[in-house]
This record gives structure tokens, C-alpha cells and sequence, in this order.
């Protein structure tokens, strides 16, 4: 028997109190008004996944804006303390991130490397960043595509997940699965790269940079796009980084901040690139405009990742030698921040000397980013709101874990 | 004509049939543009659509409607349901009405009135009244959000409409559709959107202000049938559906074929207007009764192409941005066409 | 700057607040009362030689001995250095200052926290659950959770 309960409609929290007022109209007559509280989502189609926004409208124009997360939370912290294996959690930290899952298992590995003090193969460090820098394509692919849909352009979709197949098919001749991998290993990786993944890798950068042209033709620059995104929700630079904003987010408003160059790991500083920045070329820096450009822009520069790192790939084995229980000393604890297609993902590791952590925090960059929701949308229409909450790029995967 | 009076010798039953013949019309191009948009819209998007079901999946829109006609009709334990069920039948009322002035050959029009042209408006209104309700029956915020964006959005747009059409009702001299498009028999060059069969020098100074003025029709017909860029009433990634997010089987598909039809009806009163209607293109070749309704059909359905094309193209405008298009740049733009064509005429 | 001068620097300014350092591990942390967060924060933050204006992370813990604390990672971005304040609290006494006036993103970490820990930050603007139903009994990152068995009348499974 379910309970009665479950079924009542949601309320406001306690604090907020719905507004009334009266209009007079042109007849003498007065109106009385009242602000509409609307939920949108957890079933909507443009909130990307469970996600539920209680607003309060004042006509189309929104005064204030709840988020509700936890629809989807899958306990992830803690299954990772029931694991008996460090290992044992990469898989889980793929399902976060789902449209990511490249840079999320990295980022795990990553942290427990430097916790046991692992010093992992040139060759798997290479073959890391091709991966990861990839997979950050595809990810900004979804974003940009369903930004489109966002905005009601249907098409440029289509478009981005023709190319993302192409992504997904070298993920899948390399390690067999196309969304959530398991390929980072710790200490490793858990295949070499095929044989002829190099060559395609090739030709998908070939293939890839004048199709980056055309979508920038269709959706970025098109004037109605323009119109729609220019001027929105926008995010300055202090409030941003006082929200610990990352990612294509924080550099959408103008804060010249990249984990691949400001806290180094891997190969990073050995490879020719620039972290883009939104300079505000339509409207305001930090507008839901920038934030869609920078992912644009960074897509060009994973290319130039991809492409000196495909050309400097060394040869070698993919494993290191590491033992085969993982037991972190006592008390040891880590915090590793890795730049994923979001932002800063973050892994905070306690170990306890046995062979499962003791704490495992996730910090999501989409968790972190979809928390300054509420203080860009207020003042926004219902139709920025769907695409300032688009431009976030949320995954709800990772929001809720 | 003659020959199914003949045949029935009854005024009434005539008139029945022949006011039944758009229906059948409506169904039948109803599936034919159905296919076509998924068809055009899927190689827009670089993919191939309905396959399966008869050749290039010829049948699919007849599938998809049999479908529609079969599901279970579910009205919202919450919804006003005697509003809830007459708001389809308003919004295709509207619609169908429209059909009764469309010219659709030099010897088929449902009712040869004088007022042709401004019943279009008039009937097109009745619309709105049928989403409005639609959007308040439903009793979901969603849903009233979309009736209220539609009322605002078709009531603007019908001023552009309806200045529009007083244009081309100046040049022609008549409200009668029929006599419009009667004006303009008699090949390409005669038709209104390049000036109207008018001596040379008048047609050259009126033809800037018919192309801007026909520009600005096609783009308020396009927010007249709800559709991208103007799509804001029942835009999917914002309202969910909008005003029919709570219809579904017949009366959703009553929604649906409304929608069609509206389509057709605004592309044929662009072509009757502007384009020459059932004439041919290229004079006394092709032309005749029978070639009118080809031509007329072929019109519109290139018309209603050009839609498609636009729809899977661009992105959707914000509410503001959308009144802001139809007050503030297409209404004084055809205010100054009007003008202009007036003093062209009286020179 | 390093951990020792960031240290040294705290240690002049709240020095009864600061009761516990280690800096021979990867990341050195510092240990503040847990009553005075907001106040080393906003010094923190604001001083123009520290300007940690970045708050990483904000990790609830439960040290399985009766003992609760809050990490916090924090980092300069005009500077490029890092430090980690932890601060504890016992179960009898979950109390530990919000730190959400300070940074923004502290709101939801601390929420997070208060779902799964049930700690409770003082001076938060909105302490609700987050990831967990308003009405969930217990606080399940705890080491000692047992899982409830019926959930509106809907079994759980465990």
C-alpha cells in the first residue's frame, strides 16, 4: 500500500511566500495577481535528465528559482566504502559522469596512483590524454546538441551526434564498450590501443576540424541562436568563482582557469595549447553565449591535444607494476582534481590501511555548477531559464551520484 | 458543377458534398505533407526516416494515423471537460472554415463572397479561441502557458496578415478571392508579388514594396501556424507541448490535422494573394479549371516546402523577441509599404 | 606560499582556534576549532596575501570513533596555492559553523553533509536535505547507518 503522502503535490519550502498584488485595469476594475509556482522538471524534456526546478513566475518572468537534485542518487560514496578493491570502483565512477566517463575514471585512478605513489608508463600517459582529450570532444558534442535543442534548433543535434558515433567508434575498437569504459585501469590501462587506432584517430582530426566550422556556421553565429543567448543569464567573474564555478563554465566568464595547465598532471605541460576564455564577443562576458563558445573553441584546441600526442606516442608497456591488492597506508589521504569535460572533478580519498577506502568524496564539477542556477536565473524568462540551465551542461548522473 | 447538380438535382445534397470535398482534401494532404516534412526533415538532418513501412515507408503516415485514431482518449481527472472536449473542434472549425473562400480553381471555390479575404482573418481568429481553451481546459500550467503565448503571438501576427492583404487589395481592387486571382491570370509576370498586370514604369516602383510586402506575409504565416521560429506555443524544449501536452488520441489528432490545414491554408492565401493562385505560370499553357487545382495545390505545397525548410533550420525566439519582430519591424515596414503602393496608385 | 607560512600567518591572528597541523604528508592540513570556521575563512579569503577565493571541496567525514569533521580544500586562484582545513565535531555535539556566507558553493557541499552526515552547519540560510527525500530517517555516509525498512509504506531494499 503506498502511502497517501507520496502523492501530494510538492511544496515550496517553508521560508518562500507566494507574492500577491492587484492591477488595475483599463475598465476601473482591479485585479488581484499572484506569482505561479511551476515545477519544471523532474519529467521535462530540457531539464537533461531528473532534474527538478521549482519556480515562481511573475508571468513568463521568473522570481525566484529552487533546484531539487536527488532523483537520481545512487549512493555512489557509499558503494565505493563496500568495495574490496580499489579497482572495483572505476566502474562506478564511469556511471557519474555518463556523457564523460573517460575523464571520471582517470580522474579515480589518478588519485589513487598518487595515493599509493605509482608512477605509471609514458606510453599510458599519452594514450590517457588521447582518450580523455576525445572523450572531452564527444561530451562537448551532447552539450553543444542539445544546447540546439535547447534553443529549438533540432538539426545541429543530429549533426553532433553523427560525429560523436565517430568518437564512440574508436572508443569501441579500443576497449569494446561505447559509454562507460573501464579502460583507465590503476596503474594502467586495460588493453594497449588496437592497431589500427591511429590511423583513424588521424582521420577523425582530419574529418573533424572543418565540420567544427560548419556547426559554428549553423548554430553559433546564426542570429536568432545569437539573440537568444547574448545577454543571458549571465554569470560575472567573482560570483563564479565564488560558487567555485569550473570548467567551460568559469572560463565562459572570462576567468582564465584550466587544471590541465594550472595544476599540471599527466602530459599536459609538454603539449601546445590554449585554455579558452569568453570574451564577451556578442553581449557580456560570462552570458549563456560565451559559455556555448568556449566549448566550441575547445573542441579546436582537444584537437591540437590529440594530434601531438598522437604524434608523440611512445612505445612501451601499459601497465605498471602495481600490487595486486592495493592497500594505501594507514590514515593517507588524497585530493586530486582533474579538469573533466565539466570542470573540476575532484576525487578526496581516505584510506584506512585496508583494501577498500575509508571515504571516497566525489566532487562533481555539474554538482558545484548547477548550484549558481539559482542566482542567474532570477530576473530570466521560463525560455532563458531552459537556456541558462542548458548552457551549464549538467549531467544528472553526476549531480546526484 | 453542373454535372453534380445534374446528377443529384438536389440543392442540399450538393452543397453537402461539396462542402465535404476540403475535408477529403485535407486528409489526403494532410498525409501527403506529414510524410514529406519527416522526409524532408530527416535529410535535412543527414539521416533517412520512415523506411520500413511500404516503399521509402510510403504508408507510415497512414500507420501513424490509424494509431492516433485508436488510443485511449485521456481527459485530466482535473480538467474542465466540457471545454476540454469542444477546443479541438473550435481550432478545427476555425480552420476548415477558412477552406470555404479558398479559390482552389476558376470553377471551384466553396462560397464566391465579396468579403473572401477578410473572412480568411476573421475565421483564422476562431483559432485561437479553440488553444486558448484548450490551454485553460487542460488545467496544467504548461498548457496555459502555450494558449496564452498562442492568443498573444496570432493576434499580433494578424495585423501584419491583415495589412498585408489590404495591400494587395489595393492593387487588385477587389476582396473576392476569385477576382484576385483573376487579376493575375495570365503567366508569371502578371502575378502581384512582382507588381500585378500594371503598365511597365508602375509595375517596377510597385515591385519593391510587393516583394518586401509578400516577404512579410510569408513570415507571419509561418507565426500564425505555430511553427519554428515562432513556435513558442507549443515549443517543446520550454512548455513541454504546450497547449495539447494533455490531448491525446483523436482529439490530439483533431490538433494535429488542424495544424495541416492551417498550414494549407495559410500558403494558399500567400499564392492566391500574390502568386497567381490557380493561374498558370506561363499564361495560356497548362491552364484550365482541372490545371488550376494543379497548380493551385502545387503552389501551396512549395510554399509549405519552404516552411519545412525553415522549421528544421533555425532556432525558436523568445516571447519578447517575438512581439518585438511583429510590432516593431514588420508592422512599420508594412505601413510604409502601404503607403508607398497607395501614392504609386493614385500616380 | 607554503603550508608552514599560511600557517604561521593564521597562528598570529587565531592562535587559540588552530590545535592541530601535519605537513609531512602530500597535502599538508591544518586543524581549526570548529566554532571559529567562518571567522579563519573570511580571513582567508579576503587577506590579500592568501585570497583563497576557490572552496575545491567541502568532504563530511566520519572517523568511525565517534568522531565527525568537515574537510575543506581550498585554492588561490590568483595565487596557485592550496591548503586543507579540517575541522571536527563528536556526535554528540554535531555543530560546526557554515561556512556558506563565505563561499557560495559551500550551500550545497554543507547540504550534502547535513543529508549524509548529519552535521549541522550553524548560520547556514538553508539547511534542508539535498540528495535524500525530506523525510528520510537517518544520515546513510554514516559508518554506523542501518538502512529503514519501509519508506511510505514501500519496502526498501538493503
Amino acid at each position: 500500500m503506498i502511502d497517501q503522502t507520496m502523492l501530494q503535490p510538492p511544496t515550496l519550502p517553508t521560508n518562500y511566500t507566494v507574492k500577491q498584488g492587484h492591477i488595475k485595469t483599463s475598465t476601473g476594475k482591479t485585479i488581484r495577481t499572484e506569482e505561479m509556482i511551476i515545477n519544471m522538471g523532474p519529467q521535462h524534456p530540457s531539464t537533461h535528465g531528473v532534474l527538478r526546478l521549482e519556480i515562481v513566475v511573475d508571468g513568463e518572468i521568473i522570481v525566484d528559482c529552487i533546484p531539487h537534485i536527488g532523483y537520481l542518487h545512487r549512493c555512489f560514496e557509499k558503494h565505493c566504502e563496500h568495495m574490496t578493491n580499489y579497482q572495483m570502483v572505476i566502474p562506478y565512477a564511469d556511471r557519474m559522469d555518463y556523457c564523460s566517463a573517460m575523464t571520471n575514471e582517470w580522474a579515480f585512478a589518478l588519485a589513487a596512483e598518487r595515493l599509493l605513489k605509482i608512477e605509471v608508463p609514458e606510453r599510458v600517459e599519452y594514450i590517457r590524454v588521447i582518450m580523455a582529450e576525445l572523450q572531452r570532444i564527444a561530451s562537448h558534442l551532447i552539450a553543444v546538441g542539445t544546447y540546439g535543442i535547447d534553443s529549438g534548433a533540432f538539426t545541429p543535434f543530429l549533426y553532433t551526434f553523427i560525429d560523436r558515433e565517430k568518437i564512440l567508434d574508436l572508443f569501441e575498437m579500443t576497449c569494446g564498450a561505447r559509454l562507460l569504459y573501464n579502460y583507465i585501469w590503476i596503474g594502467g590501462l586495460s588493453h594497449d590501443l588496437p592497431p589500427k587506432f591511429i590511423e583513424q584517430a588521424k582521420d577523425f582530426v582530419e574529418y573533424f576540424r572543418p565540420r567544427l566550422k560548419m556547426l559554428n556556421d549553423l548554430l553559433s553565429y546564426n542570429e536568432i541562436f545569437v539573440k537568444r543567448t547574448a545577454n543571458v543569464g549571465v554569470l560575472p567573474k567573482d560570483v563564479a568563482i565564488n560558487y567555485a564555478v569550473s570548467g567551460p563554465q568559469l572560463r565562459g566568464s572570462g576567468v582564465n582557469w584550466d587544471l590541465r595547465r594550472d595544476d599540471p598532471y599527466s602530459i599536459y605541460h609538454k603539449l601546445e595549447w590554449e585554455p579558452q576564455v569568453g570574451k564577451g564577443e556578442m553581449g557580456t562576458v560570462g552570458d549563456c553565449w560565451d559559455r556555448h563558445i568556449v566549448r566550441m573553441h575547445e573542441m579546436e584546441q582537444c584537437l591540437n591535444i590529440i594530434e601531438q600526442a598522437l604524434a608523440g606516442l611512445p612505445e612501451g608497456n601499459v601497465k605498471a607494476a602495481i600490487p595486486k591488492r592495493i592497500r594505501p597506508e594507514k590514515d593517507a589521504e588524497i585530493y586530486v582534481r582533474t579538469e573533466s569535460s565539466r570542470g573540476e572533478l575532484g576525487f578526496y580519498i581516505v584510506s584506512d590501511g585496508t583494501a577498500s577506502p575509508f571515504r571516497v568524496k566525489a566532487r562533481g564539477p555539474a554538482f558545484v555548477n548547477l548550484s549558481v542556477l539559482p542566482e542567474i536565473a532570477k530576473g530570466a524568462m521560463i525560455a532563458d531559464l531552459v537556456l541558462i540551465a542548458g548552457s551549464i551542461d549538467i549531467v544528472l548522473g553526476e549531480v546526484d551520484r | 458543377m453542373e454535372i453534380i447538380q445534374k446528377l443529384f438535382a438536389n440543392e442540399l445534397i450538393v452543397s453537402i458534398l461539396l462542402s465535404l470535398l476540403p475535408l477529403v482534401f485535407i486528409i489526403a494532404y494532410a498525409l501527403v505533407v506529414l510524410y514529406t516534412e519527416m522526409k524532408v526533415a530527416a535529410h535535412i538532418q543527414d539521416r533517412v526516416a520512415y523506411m520500413r513501412t511500404g516503399w521509402h515507408g510510403l504508408l507510415q503516415p497512414i500507420a501513424d494515423m490509424l494509431k492516433l485514431l485508436q488510443k485511449e482518449d485521456i481527459i485530466p481527472d482535473k480538467a474542465d471537460k466540457l471545454l476540454f472536449r469542444l477546443a479541438p473542434i473550435i481550432a478545427f472549425v476555425g480552420t476548415y472554415a477558412a477552406y470555404a473562400v479558398l479559390p482552389f480553381s476558376s470553377i471551384y471555390i466553396g462560397s464566391n463572397i465579396n468579403l473572401g479575404a477578410f473572412f480568411l482573418v476573421a475565421v483564422g481568429s476562431l483559432v485561437v479561441v479553440g488553444i486558448l481553451m484548450a490551454g485553460w481546459a487542460s488545467n496544467n500550467k504548461w498548457s496555459l502557458f502555450g494558449g496564452v503565448r498562442s492568443a498573444a503571438q496570432m493576434i499580433s501576427y494578424e495585423i501584419p496578415t491583415a495589412i498585408a492583404i489590404i495591400i494587395v487589395v489595393m492593387i487588385t481592387g477587389s476582396l473576392n478571392l476569385q477576382d484576385v486571382t483573376k487579376f493575375q491570370d495570365g503567366g508569371i509576370g502578371n502575378w502581384v508579388v512582382f507588381g500585378g498586370p500594371s503598365p511597365w514604369l508602375q509595375k517596377l516602383m510597385l515591385m519593391p514594396f510587393t516583394i518586401i510586402t509578400f516577404f512579410i506575409l510569408f513570415v507571419s504565416s509561418i507565426a500564425e501556424v505555430n511553427r519554428t521560429p515562432f513556435d513558442l506555443p507549443e515549443a517543446e524544449s520550454e512548455l513541454v507541448q504546450g497547449f495539447n501536452t494533455e490531448y491525446s488520441g483523436m482529439r490530439f489528432a483533431m490538433f494535429y490535422l488542424s495544424e495541416y490545414a492551417n498550414l494549407f491554408t495559410v500558403s494558399a492565401v500567400g499564392i492566391a494573394l500574390f502568386l497567381g493562385g490557380w493561374s498558370s505560370p506561363f499564361g495560356t499553357f497548362m491552364s484550365g479549371p482541372v490545371w488550376g487545382i494543379f497548380w493551385f495545390v502545387a503552389k501551396a505545397y512549395i510554399f509549405v516546402l519552404v516552411q519545412i525548410w525553415v522549421r528544421w533550420t533555425l532556432p525558436r525566439l523568445r516571447v519578447d523577441q517575438l512581439m518585438y519582430v511583429s510590432w516593431k519591424v514588420l508592422t512599420p515596414w508594412l505601413f510604409v509599404c502601404l503607403l508607398s503602393v497607395g501614392l504609386i496608385l493614385v500616380l | 606560499m607554503t603550508a608552514q607560512d599560511i600557517f604561521d600567518i593564521l597562528k598570529v591572528k587565531f592562535s587559540d582556534a588552530l590545535t592541530e597541523k601535519k605537513f609531512d604528508t602530500v597535502q599538508p592540513w591544518v586543524r581549526i576549532a570548529p566554532n571559529k570556521t567562518k571567522e579563519i575563512c573570511f580571513f582567508l579569503r579576503d587577506d590579500s596575501a592568501m585570497q583563497f577565493d576557490y572552496l575545491s571541496c567541502l568532504s563530511g567525514m566520519d572517523y568511525n570513533n565517534g568522531t565527525f569533521g568537515v574537510v575543506y580544500h581550498l585554492t588561490s586562484i590568483v595565487h596557485k596555492h592550496k591548503i586543507v582545513l579540517k575541522t571536527f565535531c563528536t556526535k554528540d555535539n554535531m555543530h560546526i559553523q557554515s561556512v556558506s556566507a563565505v563561499w557560495g558553493t559551500a550551500n550545497w557541499h554543507e547540504r550534502e553533509a547535513f543529508d549524509l552526515y548529519g552535521i549541522i552547519f550553524d548560520e547556514h540560510p538553508d539547511l534542508r536535505r539535498l540528495l535524500m527525500p525530506d523525510d528520510w530517517e537517518g544520515h546513510p555516509l554514516r559508518k554506523d547507518y542501518k538502512v529503514q525498512e519501509f519508506y511510505h509504506g514501500m519496502k526498501v531494499p538493503s
